[in-house]
């Protein structure tokens, strides 16, 4: 596969993992978050942590759309679809998700319209199809993807189509970024910056986190050789006291980011004064909802939205690992109660939330007594 | 948010100028290329693919680029330990 | 799934004895072949219809009848579309119980087959399956023996269910037993994962996905055959992956023999097509349903005269060594890559769900 095959070289992967052990060295422990969960779950499906030293530690950062949602969105989004005339169209992603009364694959089993797209355009695809329905899109994803569920709503407003609405959780990754920086009890040196959120806001974003935090940050790719070439740049400006932004990603990510991608969310977006993140409490300016101009496609203007609120257990410590604090064994429900099939908190839910990702890849590897590289 | 893969343009519609069919390994797929106004493809380009739309033109020279800078990693790495052998010590 | 030889303890009747499967209503996941389908069958069925300590479920079941040893297995077919490129329903039920049989060590001598039918579904579609399975039997040299139809009301059955069940008589030299793995055992594949579940899944056309791609269906026997005659001394285990991928398969082998599976991911053979649909879905071969191949678990002294065996065989050509057997990671399969890298690969939950994140 072209641009992907390429920056899976065995070979090279060793030698840049070598540089980076050249450059690591062994006097200093280096902490650095990558913030978005494609990285995370690019970490584990690559083992990449097997090839680092012991003194780099990546810490899982907040950037799984999926993990954040609060349950209560969940129900409310379901309960709009218990309509029997409402089709609940979403992501796989959001497929077994945990609402109050269960996940959407769960409601479909119990006689609920849900259907698994692969595109905002599916969504609407459906609704043209069913003229006699509603088709419910249930929007998740950060400023990768609102673009899309934006462009998809101009042309659903141009087609004048009024059997479809948006259940809009768009969330945006710098205020995200902020809310760790802010916490007390943080301990990061660098970050490794979310490569395809880029490709829409551009570098220039995370300039403040640079220049005010003094705090490297490279933006990504999502390559085994994207990531270790990232850990060299950020090891480097580390070593020299430097703190910049740097774009590793530089074949797919403009600096500038994407204009017409951000002309689309400014047509049918807004932000939201504040949003609920699971395990983060309440971020101001964090999330988008369907401006007036678009209102007709907004879920929740259309409908009667419970505004439902589920707390999670005192006990679930998704705060503290969001935030790189705790490692996800720490949390006093880890493995016990709270089980990627029976999650309790947000970080369990999806895949590649941090809970989940070690639940089912580190703390087996853990158990082993070692593991030689192969040849 | 971050699944996004490299794609061929191997056609586009005449009658919507979004729509195009990309193959990824003989895979193919058709994506909208509304979010790419500002810079439009042409057959025979590689784009980013997230949600069934394109995100970026890829830019093979950049890539070429990256390619050459991480395998002069490992140059750099052996002239180092070349210097090294002479004993003039790097400082870690 | 199936029992080996137990004995019931007197105190319990079968159908009073305890069961452990707590969830409250059946969904699609329980039958997708993965954690959820194992719950099932361990929690439910095992408990009340095989007995005390059934021990490992393995494809087939080997009956003693007057001294005779009988391998009998069923198998349920409920695909959506019933057409697909490479196949139909038809000759799935039919591979499918053939190689259930195979894996397990044994010939198909006959197969019973039972239709069920919705309402309404055009006489030349039932025609049409009907003529595939009935050359998919001549094909796999099995005879189909007896059948039986029932009709549902019309939204009911998607078109048609096919339901195999096939009994037939052990090859020999071989001893199919997942206690008998040992460290240093290779694990073998006999050609690229993930066709079938692929094929299937674009078949659906929910996806604007195209690729030139058929399923894999077709018996394993005369490769199974082929390997039993070159290495059957030294043959642990067989195991045709179906639902659930190879991923599932080999965790539930972990499980049994309580060692590692560790596999080598550039020796794992996969379709450049199928590779790509997975990558653009966020999916994993690993877990994607075949109904051609299977994965046979041989000791080192005789792994390379099985991978000869099968590379020389009609279909085998692509066959390869996927990896060995370690002590660690204990009950656990592990991908490995070239530069050091390694990654846990679980069991399937429930059906693969493409993802976007």
């Amino acid at each position: 596969m072209r641009f992907v095959d390429e920056f899976r070289e065995p070979e090279l992967i060793s030698k840049t993992a070598e540089e980076i052990r050249r450059l690591a060295g062994t006097n200093r422990h280096y902490r650095m978050m990558e913030v978005c969960g494609g990285h995370t779950h690019a970490i584990y499906r690559f083992g990449l942590k097997d090839i680092l030293p012991e003194n780099i530690e990546l810490i899982h950062g907040p950037g799984c759309p999926v993990c954040v949602l609060p349950m209560g969105r969940i129900d409310d989004g379901l309960s709009i679809a218990n309509d029997p005339d409402v089709i609940f169209a979403a992501f796989g992603d959001m497929m077994r998700v945990p609402g109050t009364l269960g996940s959407p694959l769960e409601h479909r089993a119990r006689g609920m319209d849900v259907r698994i797209v692969y595109s905002p355009s599916d969504a609407l695809k459906l609704a043209r199809l069913n003229p006699n329905k509603h088709v419910m899109f249930f929007a998740i994803g950060f400023e990768t993807t609102a673009p899309s569920t934006a462009l998809t709503m101009m042309r659903a407003k141009a087609e004048g189509i009024q059997n479809f609405s948006v259940f809009c959780n768009h969330v945006t990754i710098i205020p995200a970024i902020r809310a760790i920086l802010d916490s007390p009890d943080m301990r990061l040196d660098a970050f490794i910056g979310p490569g395809h959120v880029s490709t829409v806001i551009g570098c220039r974003p995370y300039e403040w986190i640079a220049q005010n935090e003094h705090k490297p940050i490279v933006v990504s790719g999502f390559e085994p050789l994207d990531m270790l070439q990232s850990i060299v740049m950020l090891l480097r400006q580390l070593r020299a006291g430097e703190a910049k932004v740097e774009n590793q990603y530089k074949r797919v990510v403009p600096w500038e980011g994407n204009r017409a991608a951000l002309k689309a969310m400014a047509e049918v977006f807004q932000l939201r004064p504040y949003f609920e993140w699971r395990g983060m409490g309440f971020i101001s300016q964090s999330a988008l909802s369907v401006n007036e101009k678009y209102a007709e496609f907004d879920a929740e203007r259309r409908f009667q939205v419970p505004g439902i609120r589920v707390t999670d257990p005192k006990a679930a410590q998704c705060g503290e690992v969001l935030k790189g604090v705790l490692k996800p064994h720490q949390c006093k429900l880890f493995g016990k109660e709270c089980t990627p099939e029976h999650p309790i908190g947000a970080l369990m839910v999806s895949s590649e939330g941090s809970c989940a990702a070690y639940h089912n890849y580190e703390h087996r590897k853990a158990a082993m007594v070692s593991l030689s590289p192969m040849a | 948010m971050c699944l996004a893969i490299p794609g061929k343009i191997v056609d586009i519609s005449p009658e919507n100028q979004d729509s195009a069919m990309v193959d990824v390994v003989g895979v193919r797929r058709r994506i909208d290329l509304g979010l790419l106004h500002d810079d439009k493809p042409v057959v025979g380009d590689w784009v980013l693919i997230h949600v069934g739309f394109a995100m970026s033109k890829i830019s093979e020279q950049d890539a070429a680029e990256q390619m050459s800078t991480l395998r002069m990693l490992g140059e750099i790495d052996g002239a180092m330990q070349e210097v090294q052998g002479y004993g003039l010590d790097e400082v870690n | 799934m199936s029992s080996g030889p137990s004995a019931l303890p007197a105190a319990v009747l079968p159908e009073f004895a305890p069961t452990r499967f707590r969830d409250p209503q059946i969904e699609m996941a329980h039958g997708a072949g993965g954690k959820a389908s194992r719950k099932l069958v361990e929690g439910l069925f095992a408990p009340l219809l095989f007995g005390a300590a059934p021990g490992p479920l393995g494809d087939a079941a080997h009956v003693d009848i007057d001294g005779t040893i009988v391998a009998i297995t069923t198998d349920s077919f409920v695909v959506k579309p019933i057409r697909f490129p490479g196949g139909s329903i038809g000759e799935l039920a039919v591979n499918g119980t053939v190689n259930d049989l195979a894996v397990s060590g044994a010939i198909a001598e006959a197969l019973v087959v039972s239709y069920v039918l919705e309402a309404g579904l055009p006489t030349p579609i039932l025609e049409a399956e009907v003529r595939a399975m009935a050359k998919a039997a001549r094909e796999a040299g099995v005879r189909i023996a007896a059948g039986d139809t029932k009709v549902v009301e019309h939204g009911m059955a998607d078109q048609m269910y096919v339901t195999t069940t096939g009994i037939g008589r052990l090859i020999g030299g071989v001893t199919i037993d997942p206690r008998s793995v040992r460290v240093g055992d290779r694990i073998l594949l006999s050609g690229p994962i993930g066709d079938h579940g692929i094929t299937i899944l674009l078949a659906r056309g929910e996806l604007d996905l195209e690729a030139n791609l058929r399923s894999d269906t077709r018996s394993v026997l005369p490769l199974v055959q082929a390997v039993i005659q070159a290495a059957g001394p030294g043959v642990r285990w067989m195991r045709d992956p179906t639902r659930g991928g190879a991923a599932t398969s080999l965790n539930e082998l972990a499980r049994d023999c309580g060692l590692g599976m560790v596999l080598f991911e550039d020796q794992i053979p996969v379709r450049d097509t199928v590779r790509g649909a997975c990558e653009l879905l966020g999916l994993d071969p690993l877990h994607i349903a075949n109904e051609g191949q299977f994965l046979v678990v041989v000791s080192p002294e005789y792994a390379d005269a099985a991978l000869n065996a099968l590379n020389l065989a009609p279909g085998g050509s692509e066959a390869q060594v996927i990896g060995e057997v370690r002590e660690q990671p204990a009950g656990t399969v592990l991908v490995t890559t070239l530069y050091g890298g390694s990654r846990i690969v679980d069991m399937l939950v429930g059906d693969p769900l493409p993802r976007i994140c």
